[in-house]
């Protein structure tokens, strides 16, 4: 390694000369231009592999798909152009709307719990004295676990003759549900599937914003009279807001995008797989595989794709605006 | 017991508690794993280990060509993780202490990548391999993954703060050209950085599912998510044998995750915080 000597005298000399102040003419400015790329050579080396890359397998299917989006297409013939065909049939049809909205509930039925629960164990490790590595690690652990593997898991741990849920209620003297056959049933293994694998990682980032909070503004709360719960909501909360901005605008990507649970979990059930006995559990990614790669209507794919980004991105910002205004309401 | 004394108490209780949710399903696969599936079907459900976990993984073993998955995983997730990690750290090496024309322009194109979802370009990129004749090839999980926005932001921000520019200075006087300063200052410098990332690259390639599911078509050669998955499919009823085969899944990811986990989970938090 290279020995760090006389810092001072060395930047002076590395300064890069200060740039001409006299205008110069057209031409030359486009050479001196052309010069400065070609200087930085190794810097654009370095970037250059990821952004090939980024080139042919991310920027050029986005487009592409966009193209698709306004053509019908089986994937082998030629194309046909229909213009806003595709968008009108997918306004139209029924299970589209169905599978917006499952998404939606799974999503606020997994979010809520998740980012309240994060909250509450994050609070919980932060005061704790001892411990607190164990316990950071033991709640990651759900997040790395694999989907499909947990996905076959919750099916067993619901399953309506054999599981433990039922067991667990059959000896509490209540019937047994069918967890996995009905419409809400599918919905609450997915979401609780989800709320498992995420609560801790939540909970790692909040711990993260909370030890920014400093430990003076809990002791003077607490010299006003003020308990742990007071504190709660009267410190935590407000102080972690942007932090909770960025788990909620992360869960809402992620859960609008609610794919694999379902694949998983209802794929064994009659096929093609389209979220199980009456599409309880079809999610809108779920509809785009089931219309893309079942049926091969890559036009009609490429318009429930971009759909479910513009629903993305409408619930990002109908979320921001929400917990936005929350925060001129809380300083004021 | 003083007041402080019990509160303390209840405080770890319900830690303890919530620990408990995390691990309980990871234990009960190990119990599924365990035992028989005729056993599993008794009533009450059975919550003890059993002795029939080598028979359940010869089981799986028969069942399905677990061993050629794991292989096709476990090349997968290195191959990404050494792209990503060498194309990744040297490109935010770039972003974060060199300023070249066009670099803000740049930088903000892969901040763009951000929000781009995975289903729009998942036909395209279909196509693309089709094109490519790589469909069913382990090539067409490594070479797009090695594109990574999310890591080339993070190695950056990471860069900045842990690299000092009077390093760079100083070599930059004794004649270090930019690929001497990245491979002799930068990379001793950032190793800690360079292992979150491997390790958080590593687990998402393991895990992946989407994309394989769609690319590999091949019978004879998919991930073990992907015949994981089948597995479950064909034999969905069987649970002793499908549980097993998630136990192969998850327990050496696990195993890799708790050699690193402090380490892992105090670096994940900076990165999400910063991120």
């Amino acid at each position: 390694m290279i020995r760090a000597a006389e810092p001072t005298e060395r930047a002076a000399v590395v300064t890069v000369a200060p740039q001409a102040t006299r205008p110069l003419p057209a031409q030359a400015r486009r050479r001196s231009r052309l010069r400065r790329i070609a200087e930085h050579w190794p810097q654009y080396a370095a970037i250059s592999p990821f952004f090939t890359v980024f080139l042919v397998f991310g920027l050029a299917p986005v487009i592409f798909s966009l193209y698709l989006a306004f053509h019908e297409w089986d994937g082998l013939g030629s194309m046909h152009y229909v213009g806003l065909e595709q968008f009108r049939r997918l306004a139209d049809d029924p299970l589209f709307w169905q599978s917006l909205r499952n998404t939606l509930v799974i999503w606020a039925m997994s979010t809520v719990p998740t980012l309240a629960i994060a909250l509450v164990l994050a609070s919980l490790i932060n005061s704790a004295k001892r411990l607190t590595s164990f316990y950071r690690v033991a709640v990651f652990v759900p997040n790395i676990t694999s989907i499909v593997a947990m996905a076959i898991l919750f099916g067993a741990l619901f399953s309506t003759n054999f599981g433990l849920v039922n067991a667990l209620l059959h000896s509490l003297g209540l019937g047994r549900v069918h967890w996995l056959t009905s419409p809400w049933g599918m919905k609450v293994v997915i979401a609780s599937l989800i709320t498992w694998q995420w609560t801790g990682y939540n909970a790692i980032i909040y711990l993260a914003g909370l030890q920014a909070i400093p430990t003076e503004l809990y002791e003077a709360a607490k010299v006003d009279g003020a308990g742990p719960i007071r504190s709660f909501f009267s410190i935590t909360v407000p102080l972690l807001r942007p932090v909770i901005l960025f788990t909620v605008v992360v869960s809402t990507v992620t859960g609008m995008q609610t794919f694999t649970e379902p694949q998983v979990l209802f794929d064994a059930q009659l096929p093609p797989n389209m979220g199980g006995s009456g599409q309880g559990g079809l999610t809108m990614v779920l509809y785009f595989y089931h219309q893309t790669f079942d049926n091969n209507r890559y036009g009609y794919g490429a318009a429930i794709a971009w759909s479910v980004f513009l629903v993305v991105i409408v619930f990002v910002l109908i979320n921001w605006r929400l917990l936005a205004r929350g925060e001129r309401a809380a300083g004021r | 017991m003083t007041r402080r004394g019990v509160r303390g108490l209840l405080l770890h209780a319900v830690l303890v508690a919530a620990v408990a949710i995390s691990v309980f399903p990871l234990f009960w696969m190990l119990v599924l794993a365990s035992n028989t599936t005729s056993a599993i079907y008794q009533v009450p459900p059975k919550l003890t280990f059993g002795s029939h976990l080598l028979s359940n993984l010869r089981r799986v073993f028969d069942t399905i060509d677990i061993i050629g998955s794991l292989v096709n995983t476990v090349i997968v997730a290195v191959c990404t993780t050494a792209l990503v990690l060498f194309l990744d750290s040297l490109a935010a090496f770039t972003f974060a202490k060199f300023e070249f024309p066009g670099r803000r322009l740049l930088f903000g194109a892969l901040l763009g990548i951000f929000m781009l979802p995975v289903q729009l370009s998942l036909i395209p990129q279909f196509v693309i391999m089709v094109h490519l004749g790589w469909v069913g090839d382990l090539r067409a999980l490594i070479v797009p993954a090695a594109a990574n926005a999310f890591g080339i932001f993070w190695m950056r921000q990471y860069i900045s703060s842990a690299v000092p520019d009077e390093l760079l200075d100083a070599a930059r006087i004794d004649g270090c050209g930019f690929f001497r300063q990245y491979r002799s200052i930068a990379l001793p410098i950032i190793r800690p950085g360079l292992a979150f990332l491997g390790i958080y690259t590593f687990i998402v390639a393991w895990n992946d599912y989407v994309w394989p599911l769609i690319v590999l078509v091949n019978p004879d050669r998919l991930t073990l998510q992907v015949s994981l998955a089948q597995l479950n499919t064909t034999h969905n009823t069987d649970y002793s044998l499908v549980i097993t085969g998630s136990l192969i899944a998850v327990a050496p990811l696990l195993a890799v995750f708790l050699l690193f986990a402090r380490y892992f989970v105090n670096d994940a938090l900076k990165g999400a915080l910063r991120g």
